[in-house]
Parts: C-alpha cells; structure tokens; sequence
C-alpha cells in the first residue's frame, strides 16, 4: 500500500473549513488515483461545494493539507489550479452568456494564445470526443447540454489531470447523460482522473469505481459503490431512514376538469426567453399531473401565464369552467387556485421579512380577517403562521423569522403550506423540490399526494424525472416551448420522456 | 474662414467634452461599475484645470492636473464601491454633489480670472484649404486625442484579451472570480480611467470650449454623458454618433434662436435632448444585440467569497 499512495494524483489529509462556528468540512480525507472516477456524494449543504472550491482555489481550506503527485501544495486560486491540472465544469454553468464560445474558452486559457488558434482547437478537440461546438456562436443561444459541451471542452483544451463536475447530469436527459458518461469513461482510459459530485445514485453506480460520502461536512464512509445497494448508500447519505411513499388509488370516474388551458401561446419575455406555442391539456380533481423538461424550455412561461404573472386572452385558461385567462394572480387566487413558484426566495418569499409577513403577501384578500380596511392585522398572520409551520413541520430559529434564515427545505414546506392550507381547488407547483433535501422532498410530494386525495387537482412542473415518475398520475413533456400529450405515467418509461426531452415527440428512426 | 466651418467648429467643441466623458464612462459600465459620478468628477477636472494652468501659465500642465484630479476624484468611488462595495447609485451621486462643492470651493479666486486657452492647431497650407481645411487640420488638441480615444476604446473592448476580460466581468462578475479574473483590479483601473476621461473632458470645457473658471460650469453635460452611454447601448461607435448628433442640435438650436424662428426657446433648449434620445432609442430596436451589449452586472457590487 506505501507504494501505491506513492502514486496518489491527489490527497486530502484532514481538510476543514469553517464559517464562525459552523464547520462546513470537518477534517475531509480523500485520495485520487490517475484515471480513476471517484464519487463525492451528499446532500445538498453536505459541504461537497465547500470541499471543491477549495481544491479549485476558490476558497481557502482552514485546515488540514492538500497532496498533489506527492507534493503539498497551497492552491490559492483557480488559476493555479488550471496550472496544476486540476479541471473544474461548474453546476451553475460559469459562462458569460454575452460571449461566443471561443470568447468564453479564450478566457481560461494563457493570455498569449490568439482567438482564431482557440477556436480551431476548440472545434477539433470538441468532434474528437463527440461534443460538436460551433466557435462563434453565442452562449445564450445555446442549450443547457450545449452550455455544459463548453464547459467541459474549456476544461479538455488545458489537458487536464483531474475533472471536477459539479451535478453535470442535473440539467441533462437520460440520453445526453449517457452521452455524457461515454466521454468520462474515456477520459478515465486515457489517464485522466474524475471527481464527480452528484446525489443520484444509480448514476454513481453505474460509473464511478469509488465513493466518498458526505454529511454534515464530515466523511462518513469510503465505499466501493458497485458493491452497494442504493438504498444502503442513501442511508449513508441521509443518515435515517428514507421515507417511502405511500401508493394511492388513483382515476375516479367522476373527476372533473379544474385546469383547462386551449391553444395557448405566448411570446417570451425577452431576447433569451422561449415562448409557448400552441399548448393544450388539462387537469381533474384529485390528479396529479406532471410537466417534464429541461429548464428554460417555456416552463417558468406556462407558470407565469398560469399563475397570472402574465395575463393571456381569456379563454386560453380556464378555470373550473371560467375563462381567467386575463385576471389577475388575486383573482384567480379567489376561485381557488393556488401557486407556488420556482424561486423560493424573491419570488414566492420576500427574503426578508418574517414568516407571518409573508404570510399576508399571498393570503391578503383571501381571508376575511387578514385586515381590517387598509390595515393588516398582524395577529391573525402571526396565528395563520403558527397553523401552517406545525401542520408543515415547518422548523425554524426563532418564533418569527426573516425568510431568508430557513433552510431550503424548510421554507418550501412553509411556502406549499402557505398556499394549500385555505383549501385550494387547483394547486400549480414549479420545481417543487429544487435545491431541498432528501427528507423534505419526501415530506414534500407526500402533501402533494395527500392534496389530490382530497379532491385537488395538482399540476407539478419538474425536471426531476424521479419525482414526476414517483408522484403524477399523467406526465407530459415541455421542449421549446411546445407541450407534448399526456400519457398516463404506467404507460411510458424514463427513456421515452428523455427522448421528447428533446423535442422528438414521435419516436423517430435512428433515435438510441 | 466662413460660416459653415465656424458652425462645424463649435459643433466639435460642443460634442468633444461630451463624447470624452461618455468614452470614459462606457468603460467602466463595460466592467459592470454604474458611476453616476460623472458631472462631479468633470467640474473637478474642469476647475483643476484651469487653476493650474493659471498659476503655470501653460495649458497643457492644466489638462495634466484635469486629469489627474479627475482619476483621483474616481479612487475615492472605487473605494467606496468596490473595496467597502457600498451602493453605488448613492455613491455616484454623492461624489457629483461633493465635486460641484468641492470644485466651488477650489475655484473661489479664480472666478472672472482670464484663463489659459489652448490653442487650435494651425498647419500651413494644409488648414488652408476651404471648409475642410479647418475642420479636419483646424482644431484644437483635444479633439483629435477624444477621436483617438473612440478608435482606441473599440480597439482595447473588441481586439485585446484584457477588453475581452473587462467585458466578462460586466456580463457575469461571479463566472470571472471562479475563472481566477481579479474582478476588482480590473473595476479599479476601469473606474480610474473613467474619472481620466471625466477630468479630461472638464479641462476641455475650462481650457478650451469657454477658458474660464464658473462655478458649476460643466451645466449638466456629466449627466448628459451618462445618457449617451446608456442610449447608444455600450458601443463607442454610437458614442461618437450620440455625441456629435448632441452637439450638432445644440448648435443648430442656437442658430435657430438667434434667427428669431417662432418656436418657444424653452422648446428649442429642450431639442438636442429630445433629438438625441429618439434617435438611439430608434437604432437600438435590436433587442438581441442590445441584449448582448448590456453589461449584466452592471451596479452590482461583487464581494468574493471567503
């Protein structure tokens, strides 16, 4: 074995970081083989994205050394880290998105290589490895795959030694993942190391030939993951057991339209939106149903055109037989139908003002003694506030505090329970469990399960594709901007909705 | 020399200080930094300038000490913003208001004092020639070096690898910082060669356009300046353009008003503004390429994590 750590690429050797007395990575150990596709798996706030900052330069460990071929080193900042070898493809995507692709590789590069040589290395190393990029297009127009190929190729131009991807497959089809993981694994034969970051883990199954599994900012085990179960690994990942969810009887025969949307389309908002083109469907009391796609392919459109953000000829939405296609978020809150939005904070949240504040934003009008005149009365906030933050398991600080100081999770419970506590008819969800942990997603699209049983019908919008199979009824999939039928969600499979991910809405020949 | 080439003159004198300080300022929004500071920043230039060139006797010296008022007018911003990355909408504004005291206070003695002109250029037989003549060979230094500044803005932003930098930083500071860019550094020397220019343009308008100490004599161009900037969507090309087209309105406006034509006069001030912002307006329809121009961060201040 003293041998083999002779050869170690990389080695962490109790590596700490703390924010006051919050310790965000307590002494990490971690070793790296040359070629070898290891697994950096958590949840989110696990402390993954503290860990690889530092070993990118971003930030600076508090503790503990970094090993690199043998060598202590101190990685002050990203550039050195390029200078060592160390390759880095972000989560959210590090571009600049005003620029062309050569513009933004150009940038990580040494200073003297002219623009046109970049871009003629750029476009032989991106056919080389299957990852067709045009040098001069702009990064806006392009895809989030796309965006990801540029991220990745700027890492391969500088030959790196390791490659770090932060959640590469989080904004990817099934397809493109395995499109994806067929260049890591022949990046891995020729030598170059991988640390991949991710919490899904059949996918660290299937390609990673180590792990090392964070929670609290502490290692909690080093494993070989083919020799795992997912279940034993995501009970080493969330430290409890997993919550199960309960199966329900679906498909009453009397079920009644509640969302009806005809020929809706809409033209994006700005340059760089995507509009909605013709888009039909529709949703009954106690269904859950499901829009799949990649972000940014009209989704947070539909929402806001559903919600009233955005208000439409009045017939392109209907509700409960209304046309409500021009009222107001108010209005259409007043026959029933409740939202909740992508972005917790800012805009389904005032960042910050308190729980019972935030409380009144969305349910003045609503209830009777929310206010009396033009005043609002804070007491019966402060009274909804508690309701909903036991009802929810809700847990926070202090008795009242800012949005902002609540966990992900937490605040997504509070702002679902904030919109279906007053009975709602229709419930339009947009990313119902972005960014929140793995017990409260659970706790999550159990409510969400529970609100259809008792007779709401449920839209939920996610690119999750676990979550829609998991929870809707019927599934449908959003590729720019066009909404595919709905199938009911037995009789399709994850391959089939990852195709028309893509915009391929009838199985076409010569598809995989 | 006739009338055409009189106008055409002071049509240049009127655009140059404005077209100076518009240059100055696009380069710092280029790097994401909103210096609403402008107009203080040139009266301090401008009053510099002139009490320099006062006590030296030589306008050159003068244009020298406008500048570097100007530049140390804008470290005072960049520290404010960027090191203690305070609001920079508040900052700006309040250094306009601090220059326009500050230079009053400066500028106290020197007020009817006859002032240092700086000459126009004179080539024999070549400033000769009608109407192009003086136009093209005829003016003062300054013009030439603000046209060499457009030339030389478009060549750093567009051709060079630190203008492609600076232009990172304004679209995305957070995507600069993780590729190890010192987004700072660059907003520091980017708001300091803002406040050169700013400088410069107020030694234009004390040692050129009218050689004499007023108080508050810049009247407004600094915000005039900041206008074009936004108008003409970050291009220094529509800088120029937005500049002169300014200048030419105002001059017109001028004539317009000495020939007694029946239009209200207030109507008449009020005209190169008008003019100069329907017409930016209209040659910014492309919502893409505005899009791709705008600095994204623009008056966000970045603090790097720790």
């Amino acid at each position: 074995m003293t041998q083999k750590s002779a050869e170690h690429l990389l080695q962490l050797d109790g590596i700490s970081k703390y924010y006051g007395s919050f310790k965000a990575n307590d002494r990490i150990d971690l070793s790296i083989m040359p070629g070898e596709i290891h697994a950096l798996l958590g949840e989110n706030g696990a402390g993954k994205s503290t860990l690889v900052k530092m070993l990118y330069g971003s930030l600076q460990p508090d503790e503990g050394q970094i090993l690199w071929q043998g060598q202590k080193v101190n990685i002050a900042n990203p550039a050195e880290a390029r200078t060592l070898g160390i390759g880095m493809v972000f989560q959210h995507f590090s571009l600049f998105d005003a620029l062309t692709v050569a513009e933004n590789i150009a940038l990580a590069m040494p200073k003297d290589q002219k623009l046109s040589d970049i871009s003629k290395r750029l476009e032989a190393v991106s056919q080389e490895y299957g990852l067709p990029l045009k040098a001069g297009a702009r990064i806006h127009d392009l895809s989030v795959g796309e965006r990801q190929r540029v991220e990745i190729v700027r890492c391969l131009l500088q030959e790196p030694k390791l490659l770090i991807l932060d959640e590469p497959t989080s904004v990817l089809t099934p397809q493109e993942s395995e499109d994806l993981f067929k260049v890591l694994r022949r990046l891995s034969d020729e030598g170059t190391a991988i640390l991949y970051i991710s919490h899904k883990l059949a996918e660290v199954q299937a390609l990673c030939q180590n792990a090392t599994i964070l929670r609290h900012g502490e290692v909690v085990a080093d494993c070989i993951p083919a020799n795992e179960t997912p279940l034993s690994l995501a009970k080493m990942m969330v430290g409890d057991d997993i919550h199960e969810i309960a199966p329900r009887a679906t498909g009453s025969d009397d079920a009644k339209v509640i969302l009806k949307v005809t020929g809706l389309s809409a033209t994006g908002l700005t340059g760089f939106e995507t509009s909605l083109k013709d888009v039909n469907f529709s949703v009954r009391t106690g269904e859950i149903a499901g829009i799949a796609g990649i972000a940014g392919n009209g989704q947070n459109e539909l929402f806001a055109v559903l919600s009233g953000e955005r208000t439409t000829a009045p017939d392109m939405v209907q509700i409960d037989g209304e046309p409500v296609g021009g009222l107001s978020i108010l209005q259409r809150r007043k026959k029933g139908a409740m939202f909740v939005s992508e972005e917790r904070l800012g805009h389904a949240a005032v960042p910050e003002m308190s729980l019972s504040d935030n409380v009144v934003l969305t349910r003045h009008g609503l209830e009777d003694d929310l206010q009396t005149g033009p005043f609002v009365r804070h007491g019966t906030a402060r009274k909804l506030k508690d309701k909903i933050t036991e009802m929810f398991d809700v847990r926070k600080g202090n008795d009242d505090p800012p949005a902002m100081s609540l966990s992900g999770g937490n605040l997504q419970k509070f702002v679902l329970g904030r919109e279906v506590m007053a009975g709602a008819k229709l419930v339009i969800v947009n990313q119902p469990t972005w960014g929140v942990d793995a017990g409260s997603a659970a706790q999550l699209r159990q409510n969400l399960i529970d609100l259809a049983a008792t007779g709401a019908a449920i839209l939920v919008i996610s690119q999750d594709l676990d979550e829609l199979f998991e929870i809707s009824d019927r599934l449908a999939t959003m590729a720019a901007g066009e909404l595919s039928p709905f199938v009911p969600t037995a009789k399709t499979n994850r391959n089939e909705v990852g195709l028309k991910m893509t915009g391929v809405f009838a199985p076409a020949e010569g598809a995989h | 020399m006739g009338m055409t080439e009189a106008i055409l003159l002071t049509i240049a004198t009127a655009a140059t200080p404005l077209l100076i300080a518009a240059i100055g300022e696009l380069v710092v929004e280029r790097s994401g930094v909103l210096n609403l500071g402008v107009e203080g920043m040139m009266v301090m230039g401008a009053v510099g300038g002139f009490v320099i060139a006062n006590l030296t006797g030589n306008p050159w010296i003068g244009i020298l000490a406008a500048i570097a008022l100007g530049a140390l007018t804008s470290l005072l911003f960049g520290f404010l913003t960027l090191t203690l990355a305070a609001n920079q909408v508040a900052t700006g504004l309040s250094l306009t208001i601090l220059g326009l005291g500050v230079s009053s206070l400066m500028g106290e003695k020197f007020v009817g004092q006859a002032g240092e002109k700086m000459g126009n250029l004179d080539i024999p037989i070549l400033t000769d020639i009608p109407l192009v003549g003086p136009v093209i060979f005829g003016q003062d230094p300054i013009f030439y070096l603000s046209i060499l500044l457009v030339v030389a803005v478009s060549w750093f932003l567009f051709r060079t690898r630190a203008g492609l930098t600076l232009r990172s930083i304004g679209n995305n500071h957070h995507s600069a910082h993780a590729l190890g860019i010192p987004v700072l550094r660059y907003r520091y020397l980017a708001v300091m060669f803002g406040g050169a220019c700013a400088g410069l343009a107020g030694g234009h308008l004390s040692l050129v356009y009218t050689p004499q100490w007023v108080e508050n004599m810049t009247a407004g161009r600094g915000w005039i300046a900041l206008a074009l900037v936004v108008f003409a969507s970050w291009r220094p090309a529509r800088v120029l353009a937005g500049a002169y087209l300014f200048g030419a309105v105002s001059i017109g406006q001028l004539h317009a008003q000495a020939l007694g034509i029946a239009v209200p006069s207030q109507l008449l001030t009020a005209l190169p503004f008008l003019a100069t912002i329907v017409v930016l307006v209209l040659i910014s329809q492309n919502v893409r390429a505005t899009l791709i121009n705008t600095p994204a961060m623009l008056g966000r201040p970045f603090v790097p994590d720790r």
